[in-house]
């Protein structure tokens, strides 16, 4: 294949971490009030319910203190329609995305709406929560809304208490005012207070090279470094890249040894997640000869003895296995030569 | 009267579906050299940089730092980043400028909307704790609000398109739109629906690109541009992140932008950053603009939306009117956030 006319190398680059946040005084009984399949609004100096809560007063810019549970009806105030669910979202099949303003709530919640058709969903639709069967104090405790059969109320009370609903929100309790521990003696809250919360996050995307990475990898797959000079300071950089110090490509190719010096290193003894060695090893900077920026790797075969100069080869990998990356290098091994003198490499730590 | 400050030279990249590596290295650096060209100026004359990006296109952390080898970064340079389109980082030249500590800065921005899933990606900037958990995309989050217009009387579905028809008139003359075409609100409103009330060509599509801009001091600025565009104000504001927090119909945080910088209704252009067809309708409103102000004669972003360069391309587009003499007075605007909820106002003006 002609690989320097070759459309650039891209490949599928999977992230995923946790974020775990901790809630706070307003978030932490809103959570709790979640997993025990309650809503509890934020009320504000003006007499208004903010539902989701909101920590402080938008007017005053006092700490929110006071909660108050509303029902888990409420109606819906914007709305759209998802045919096709991306990952993630709340249901797997199409729905709505709605703006919901619970019953009793002066604001409105952002969630989905499992309506099974477009022409079902309308502005004043009436809806209710589908709580998940397992909670943990979560946005996601809410696994939804659903239609509500039933008859349309007024809106704008904060009151709370709703017969039609008493089977599944308990209010009768002290309507949990202002200390985080108003939920106390209720028997559906006797939990411990929700403290933080976990979301995973899961992203993919295409990581996509320069023309120059390329070609540099497509050499990696038949076993040669590949090195580029910059035009103007003419050093070689390996793998080529802009010149970090004149802000211009690379061009000219330079083949580069797969012998070089150790310029720097360290031991690693600690365990980390996705670590595919066990501790410790030795990470360092080989500057390949011919090249004039170092390239870090593993030294191995060599406890103990890893230093400033040490000269290492290349230790490739079974040719079959080859590809376009640079783990067709497995590691890197002393070669018994001499040291290189310091001098040599000074200028590239 | 603040000091003068001025723009002095743009360059864009052309907007594209795929184009050009995660990093943006390589894209970057024929952009730094076309802005500085048409500032007359050396690079190591820059003596501020500041750019607008996100490790969340990237996928990697502290991708901007990868950016900076487009600069050539030695002898040591003077830089900054804002995790936002990179009109927030022209905020931070403009003042960093009038405090003095600069003459003259490049300001750039740059991404790869393409690499990820944008829409799914851009959930993430929603409310951490009960929004952004439930992955709304953007898309759907700007449906919301273009129904609440509707519902309310303030947009229809045909006003709507008549914006998508316009700006996709005037992309056709623009090199570095990514879509144009002549078309017709009948056409148009005869789609079918992406995000009910949204069809295509309401959203803005996903770009590729990068926009690089060049600022300097008054005396400066005259001895490197022969028609600057002076900025007579600028000003950023917000308002509350919940969705459901805020009237979504109406724009506060613009409006409070646009009066903090005086802006007048006999602009001659105004580039409004708006990713959807209703947004621009909101805006308009919202910034007071009359009929007689020419909006986006660039196509504006529903034609070419590369994430955090777009708002500073508005800028841009809207000083190269003033520069070029087609216009003495002109706005640059730019949007972050779900729903318009942060606004920056640009007022650029020529001066004889
Ligand atoms: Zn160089």
């Amino acid at each position: 294949m002609d690989t320097a006319s070759a459309p650039p190398l891209a490949a599928p680059l999977d992230i995923a971490f946790d974020y775990t946040r901790s809630l706070g005084p307003v978030l932490g009984r809103f959570m709790t009030g979640l997993r025990d399949r309650r809503v509890l609004g934020a009320r504000t100096a003006d007499g208004r319910v903010h539902v989701p809560p909101l920590e402080y007063d938008p007017a005053t810019h006092a700490p929110v203190t006071e909660l108050v549970p509303v029902p888990p009806t409420g109606t819906v105030t914007s709305w759209t329609w998802t045919d096709q669910p991306l990952d993630g979202q709340p249901l797997d099949r199409p729905f709505g995305w709605a703006l919901i303003r619970l019953d009793g709530a002066d604001t409105a919640l952002l969630h989905a709406v499992d309506a099974g058709t477009r022409e079902s969903m309308r502005t004043g639709m009436r809806v209710r929560i589908r709580w998940a069967a397992e909670r943990s104090g979560h946005i996601r405790d809410i696994a939804c809304f659903e239609p509500d059969p039933g008859p349309p109320r007024a809106s704008g009370s904060a009151t709370g208490g709703d017969p039609a609903t008493a089977s599944d929100l308990d209010t009768s309790g002290d309507p949990d005012t202002s200390n985080g521990a108003g939920t106390s003696g209720d028997l559906s809250t006797s939990g411990e207070l929700v403290t933080g919360i976990t979301t995973p996050i899961r992203l993919s995307y295409t990581h996509t090279t320069s023309a120059e990475e390329s070609r540099y990898l497509h050499a990696l797959s038949e076993g040669r470094l590949l090195g580029q000079r910059c035009p103007a300071c003419r050093k070689v950089y390996v793998p080529p890249r802009v010149c970090p110090a004149d802000g211009v490509p690379t061009e000219e190719e330079v083949p580069v040894h797969d012998h070089g010096t150790v310029t720097t290193f360290c031991v690693v003894n600690v365990p980390f997640a996705g670590q595919r060695l066990d501790p410790p090893y030795v990470v360092a900077q080989v500057l390949l000869d011919g090249a004039d920026i170092p390239i870090p790797h593993l030294i191995l075969g060599a406890a103990g003895e890893v230093r400033m100069g040490m000269r290492v080869a290349a230790v490739w990998r079974d040719p079959a296995t080859w590809s376009t990356t640079p783990e067709n290098i497995a590691h890197f091994r002393p070669t018994g030569e001499p040291d290189a003198p310091y001098e040599s490499y000074q200028e590239h730590l | 009267m603040n000091p003068a400050v001025a723009i002095i030279g743009f360059a864009q990249a052309p907007c594209r579906p795929s184009a050009g590596t995660t990093s943006g290295v390589e894209t970057l650096v024929p952009l730094f050299h076309q802005a500085l060209s048409a500032a007359r100026l050396d690079r190591r004359e820059v003596d501020f940089w500041c750019s607008g990006s996100s490790d969340y296109l990237a996928g990697r952390a502290f991708s901007f730092v990868s950016a900076i080898d487009a600069i050539g970064a030695y002898p040591p340079i003077c830089e900054s980043h804002v995790e936002m389109d990179a009109a927030w980082a022209f905020y931070e030249a403009y003042v960093k400028i009038l405090a003095g500590e600069a003459e003259t800065a490049l300001v750039y921005g740059f991404g790869k909307s393409s690499a990820g899933l944008l829409r799914r990606v851009l959930a993430l900037q929603l409310d951490p704790y009960v929004a952004a958990p439930l992955w709304p995309d953007s898309v759907s989050v700007a449906a919301l609000q273009a129904r609440l217009a509707i519902d309310a009387g303030l947009v229809t579905e045909e006003a709507m398109a008549e914006v998508a028809a316009r700006s996709q008139a005037d992309a056709s003359t623009n090199p570095y739109a990514q879509v144009s075409g002549q078309l017709t609100v009948d056409d148009l409103v005869a789609t079918p629906y992406v995000a009910d009330p949204l069809r295509a060509h309401d959203c803005a599509p996903v770009s590729d690109g990068a926009a690089a801009l060049v600022l300097a001091a008054g005396e400066r600025a005259r001895r490197h541009r022969e028609q600057p565009a002076w900025i007579s104000g600028v000003a950023h504001r917000v308002d509350p992140q919940g969705l459901g927090e805020r009237d979504l119909t109406t724009v506060p945080s613009a409006t409070a932008a646009a009066e903090a910088v005086s802006l007048p209704a006999d602009l001659d252009v105004a580039e409004l950053h708006a990713p959807f067809t209703h947004q621009e309708l909101l805006l308009r409103t919202a910034l007071g603009l009359g009929d007689r102000v020419r909006i986006n004669p660039s196509g504006g972003a529903l034609c070419g939306n590369p994430m955090f360069s777009a708002g500073l391309a508005r800028i841009g587009a809207a000083a190269e009117q003033v520069m070029s003499g087609q216009a003495r007075r002109a706005a640059g605007h730019a949007t972050s956030g779900p729903a318009l909820q942060q606004n920056l106002i640009c007022l650029l003006e020529a001066r004889s």
